[in-house]
């Protein structure tokens, strides 16, 4: 018994490391192959980079390119037929789907930051969005200054809470800082006037203000708590060959113009489900980042 | 599986600037306990007082316990929470929800009662179960010696029946301790929701989880050891509990 146990167990060690020695191809890529499928990780209210439309497809700027980068590794694979699998994530299921391979890319509005690298890879930069607040009209809140000693809101385990509580030490504000479970949750306190101000990503915040009940009773506020920080598709680390394939392919698309048709396409016109326009041109940092695209995590490198 | 494990993670300074991603961690355990444990005191006393409505001879009071226990039991404890965190406060007049709205501390204070009253409910039938168990023969003993109905309850049936459902009370206890973790929801930064920040500031998900269940694991073997204590020196001789 004892010996057939270890054969067993050579025979099934010999079968694993056998292909991985034949095959060139390896990582992602290797596994596209073999299965003649690409999962994409979609978010199901990401507006309007990554959410669900009314017929519960996934739709979004970051979809579409997504979309582009498959129909780049159909063709660096030479594969006549390619299967698009799609699978949601929350910010939770993100990097757990990404590192077990349930899904090959995340195609969302994921903040790229250092500290984030040392778990997953990003593509090139798709947009760039500095950290803001949305107020009420009737509150009259005109600086960062005017939040002292008011209760604010933030969404919990963001970058943008963190830059919060920062800027509340250095600038002695006495900010009430509420947590909030999720962005639409956060938004709701505002609403409801548990909290003056929530701090986000401007853009999440310009598509919260257009899906409101009363889109005419908010402000984004001018001044920003942040510089404009890049979001990125996430891919898994360690895998340098579908890096390049999809680095390749978001940069073709953004120096060739496309980019840019697509940022308009979802920024600037009414998108999906309820005819939403969030009205927001392409910034000067993102113009020169499409000119010369790159996947670097340091807001600096974006002026 | 392609994923970067990092135990020293913990170790390493939190982005908040106040100490370590432990730190982080056990402030979440702190509040988590400081829930737990005044959910549960709501619940027993809450519970008790429901308990024995349902079990009084009179019909009113049997029918207000009933109406108590089924509107508290029969909704989840995610959208009890959420109506008493962004509900209840706009039923009020304007004044009145605005003040409730700006107290501070509002998330703890609300998840505390939110689900205290919510275990009372299920002490509250655990309790009335107690009662019911007695002999009849207790009451009818209990007034016959000329104890009034409230007296027949605190010296003869209260005593007796909390000592025979101590074992599903501690688990009641650890029902609690885990219940808060809903309060995330409304904001709470317990436990659960400072894994859950860990997990975005450093993306190392299976550590921070891995953490949050080895803590709550260590509150409710502390909880499941203090109760077998107390369950073994209040059992009653001759019952189901006692030996």
């Amino acid at each position: 018994m004892k010996h057939r146990h270890i054969i067993g167990c050579l025979i099934a060690g010999a079968l694993c490391a056998g292909p991985a020695m034949a095959q060139e191809l390896t990582g992602t890529l290797k596994n596209i192959k073999e299965t003649g499928a690409i999962t994409l990780g979609y978010r199901d209210s990401s507006i309007p980079f990554s959410y669900l439309d009314d017929n519960q497809k996934p739709i979004g700027y970051a979809m579409d390119i997504c979309y582009k980068i498959v129909d780049a590794v159909k063709k660096e694979l030479k594969l006549d037929k390619l299967e698009v699998k799609l699978n949601p994530v929350t910010s939770s299921t993100r990097i757990p789907l990404l590192a077990n391979g349930t899904i090959d890319l995340e195609c969302g509005s994921t903040t790229n930051n250092t500290e984030r690298q040392k778990q997953i890879s990003y593509t090139n930069t798709h947009f760039l969005t500095a950290s803001r607040y949305v107020t009420k009209k009737a509150s009259k809140i005109n600086s960062i200054d005017d939040l002292k000693g008011k209760s604010v809101v933030s969404t919990a385990g963001t970058t943008n809470i963190k830059q919060l509580t920062e800027a509340n030490a250095a600038r002695g504000l006495n900010i009430n800082i509420i947590p909030a479970k999720d962005h639409a949750e956060a938004f709701l306190m505002v609403e409801t006037d548990r909290a003056v101000a929530f701090v986000m990503d401007d853009i999440l915040l310009a598509s919260l203000v257009a899906g409101s009940k009363a889109p005419g009773d908010y402000v984004i506020s001018k001044d920003a708590f942040s510089k404009p920080e890049p979001y990125g598709i996430m891919l898994r680390k360690d895998d340098p060959a579908f890096k390049k394939v999809v680095d390749a392919a978001t940069a073709a698309l953004y120096t060739g113009g496309e980019g840019q048709k697509i940022y308009d396409k979802w920024f600037t016109q009414k998108i999906p489900p309820k005819g939403l326009n969030l009205n927001v041109p392409i910034s000067s940092e993102l113009k020169n980042e499409f000119a010369k695209p790159s996947d670097s995590p340091d807001p600096d490198s974006y002026k | 599986m392609n994923y970067n494990w990092n135990w020293h993670i913990f170790f390493e300074p939190n982005p908040t600037g106040a100490g370590t991603y432990l730190d982080m961690l056990m402030s979440g355990l702190l509040l988590t306990i400081k829930t737990a444990l005044l959910a549960w005191v709501i619940a027993l006393i809450f519970g008790t007082i429901v308990g024995i409505l349902r079990s009084l001879p009179s019909k009113t009071a049997s029918w207000i316990g009933f109406g108590y226990v089924e509107f508290f039991r029969n909704m989840p404890l995610l959208v009890q929470l959420f109506l008493w965190f962004f509900v209840l406060p706009e039923l009020l007049p304007r004044s009145a929800g605005l003040w409730l709205k700006q107290l501070p501390n509002a998330p703890f204070w609300t998840a505390a009662i939110g689900v205290g009253l919510f275990m009372s409910a299920r002490v509250a039938v655990q309790l009335a179960a107690g009662i019911a168990s007695l002999p009849r023969g207790q009451k009818n003993a209990a007034t016959a010696l000329g104890l009034t109905t409230a007296q027949g309850y605190r010296y003869i049936l209260l005593p007796m029946a909390f000592r025979i459902i101590m074992p599903p009370l501690t688990s009641e206890f650890l029902n609690t301790v885990k219940n808060t973790s809903v309060a995330i929801t409304i904001g709470l930064i317990e436990l659960t929701g400072q894994a859950r920040a860990m997990q975005e500031f450093s993306f190392q998900v299976f550590e921070a989880f891995t953490a949050a269940t080895a803590m709550y694991l260590a509150i409710n073997i502390v909880v499941v050891t203090g109760m077998r204590f107390l369950e073994r020196s209040l059992a009653i001789p001759g019952y189901i509990t006692g030996k």
